[in-house]
């Protein structure tokens, strides 16, 4: 069974679409990154999975339809926002006591022992703790919801790097486990791009690219080609080029290695460079959602 | 920070799933309800600090008092003046819980939306029914319940003192047990607090409540000004006043509906009158009307994203 399934999914604001007939499927088990640049409906997309708001079209969550099941469905998943939703007031043991009453899933022990090797201490206040440690704590609960599915919104936005390492070093040391599935936003994709298994890219509330992380890396290859070889690599109609060091770096979707491995050193590119490539034509070629 | 400190947290990874627990829709509830209690500490530290207050005022008072216990026995028609203190109390602390009532309505559905955290308590398996019922529990059953306990201990603390202090006088006390009302007095207070402050003042909360979950900002504004706009254009343009009467009736009306006009809650001597109280057809359309601002808030919860 598919963990999420949205076929043709549409919201708008007014004469905004956010989102304009979104289509994609996550099986379980998959850690996903939802890539796209701001406005292009990352947010709303994962609002309509969450039950947050009203679509049009069809959207199944683990079987359930999010917006007429959310209580029953968030029993089942999970999400962070962001890093900044737990509430300011709220004491740590007020924090546990309250989720430890309301979710059926939820593990007390397995969350204290997480925040017994933080500096958190339990009559702390979330006004008193720092970003990271919000962060923290935030991931402490979620992590000890046994959930089936873990979404999460720009999870690391605002965090030093060591503490974005070390969330996404938890998540998949202490949480993934192959039978969870995970779905993630961010604009610091280079950082997830080995916590994934699954690509997407959204773009004017469409899913314009969407790949396991093996397709990736069997489809597009990237080539720092010698400038003497430059226009021959170029008559291979690479879908993006970028000048570094004098050197011009190819970037080819689906073309065989060896046929480029003779004008310069073959890599896999990074999403980063993917994304500049796939989102930056369509913007030069003209915005307003085509492809 | 150490290095330490900073680690998130680490254990092995056990494949196994948690044996969900069974959550009843009444401990989600409860749960709820806590959770409001852990926001707004007002909810018990105000009446809590009224009745403090009201008692140090009695105790300041109590310098009077045998002079006044053995003017009262002189003259029987004095005894109405112990009550006083009592009276005064009891409606010290209820105006209080009062005002809290308000602004905790008023509140309650915008906070939430205002720091963001609603994002975090939809990350919860507690429906917008829930929470918006165990929300309105609070003006409907937890603040009007509390005052009446507090007004019950701190009649019978005064009660107390007032006792010893006529006792180390050579007085005897018992006309203050007898003549005044702790008893009968606590149930005509639980009466007019189920009645008014409950059942008459519903639509009241609802109202808040509502404007409390549709508004972005500023819901005292929203609360108070739309309705006095539509009752100066009902004034100018039909040279009527059907709204503002309407309102005045709802926010003083009650006490005249429950009963006698004019007579305190406390007195013993009142007449409680439920027959005409719940025969009143304003009751009954204010709790529709309550019902309806209800659903309105549980609606645009479950729609509403973030301010």
């Amino acid at each position: 069974m598919a963990c999420i399934e949205a076929r043709g999914v549409r919201k708008t604001y007014g004469a905004t679409k956010a989102l304009d007939g979104m289509d994609l499927r996550v099986e379980e088990g998959r850690i996903l990154g939802l890539i796209g640049p701001n406005g292009a409906g990352k947010t709303t997309a994962l609002n309509a999975i969450l039950g947050l708001m009203p679509y049009e079209g069809e959207l199944r969550v683990l079987g359930r339809n999010p917006w007429t099941e959310r209580e029953l469905l968030m029993r089942d998943v999970s999400f962070i926002a962001d890093v900044a939703v737990l509430p300011r007031w709220i004491r740590v043991w007020q924090l546990l006591d309250y989720v430890e009453g309301v979710h059926p899933r939820f593990d007390r022990a397995k969350a204290e022992a997480f925040l017994a090797k933080t500096t958190i201490t339990r009559t702390s206040k979330v006004r008193e703790l720092s970003k990271g440690m919000v962060a923290q704590l935030h991931l402490a609960v979620v992590m000890a919801i046994d959930a089936r599915l873990l979404v999460l919104d720009e999870p690391t936005l605002g965090l030093d790097i060591l503490y974005r390492k070390q969330f996404y070093d938890s998540l998949l040391n202490d949480y993934f486990d192959r039978s969870r599935t995970i779905v993630v936003t961010t604009h610091q994709v280079e950082e997830i791009q080995d916590v994934l298994t699954d690509l997407m890219f959204i773009r004017a509330g469409k899913i314009v690219l969407s790949c396991s992380m093996d397709e990736f890396a069997a489809r597009y290859a990237e080539v720092l080609v010698r400038p003497e070889q430059a226009a021959a690599a170029r008559a291979l109609k690479p879908i993006h080029e970028r000048q570094m060091f004098g050197q011009s770096i190819l970037l080819f979707d689906g073309i065989e290695r060896k046929r480029v491995a003779e004008f310069g050193e073959v890599r896999t590119p990074s999403i980063a460079d993917l994304f500049v490539a796939v989102m930056g034509s369509a913007t030069a070629a003209g915005q307003g959602g085509a492809r | 920070m150490n290095p330490d400190a900073r680690s998130v947290p680490q254990s092995s990874a056990d494949g196994m799933r948690v044996e969900s627990r069974t959550v009843t829709l009444a401990q989600t509830f409860y749960w709820c309800v806590r959770r409001e209690l852990f926001e707004h500490r007002s909810i018990y530290i105000a009446p809590a600090a009224a009745a403090g207050v009201a008692l140090f005022g009695f105790l300041l008072s109590t310098v009077h008092l045998p002079a006044q216990m053995r003017a009262a026995i002189a003259d029987p028609a004095r005894m109405k003046s112990l009550s006083v203190p009592f009276e005064y109390a009891a409606a010290a602390i209820m105006m209080v819980a009062m005002v809290v009532q308000l602004f905790y309505c008023l509140d309650s559905l915008q906070s939430e939306r205002r720091d963001r955290s609603i994002l975090f308590w939809k990350s919860l398996p507690v429906s917008d029914v829930t929470t918006v019922l165990a929300k309105a529990t609070i003006p409907f059953a937890i603040l009007p319940l509390l005052s009446f306990g507090v007004v019950v201990v701190v009649g019978f603390v005064m009660l107390l003192v007032s006792s010893l202090i006529l006792a180390a006088n050579g007085l005897s006390a018992a006309p203050l047990w007898t003549q005044l009302y702790l008893v009968r007095g606590s149930w005509l207070l639980l009466y007019h607090l189920i009645t008014v402050h409950v059942l008459w003042y519903a639509p009241i909360y609802g109202w808040l409540m509502f404007v409390s979950a549709w508004s972005r900002r500023a819901a005292l504004l929203w609360a108070v000004l739309p309705p006095l706009g539509v009752g100066f254009l009902e004034r100018i343009v039909f040279g009527t006043s059907h709204l503002g009467a309407m309102v005045l009736d709802r926010v003083g009306g009650g006490m005249a509906t429950v009963q006698p006009a004019g007579t305190m809650p406390m007195n013993p001597m009142t007449h409680v009158t439920p027959g005409s109280f719940f025969s009143d057809p304003g009751l009954w359309i204010g709790w529709l009307i309550t019902a309806g601002f209800l659903a309105a808030a549980i609606r645009i919860r479950r729609n509403r994203e973030p301010i």
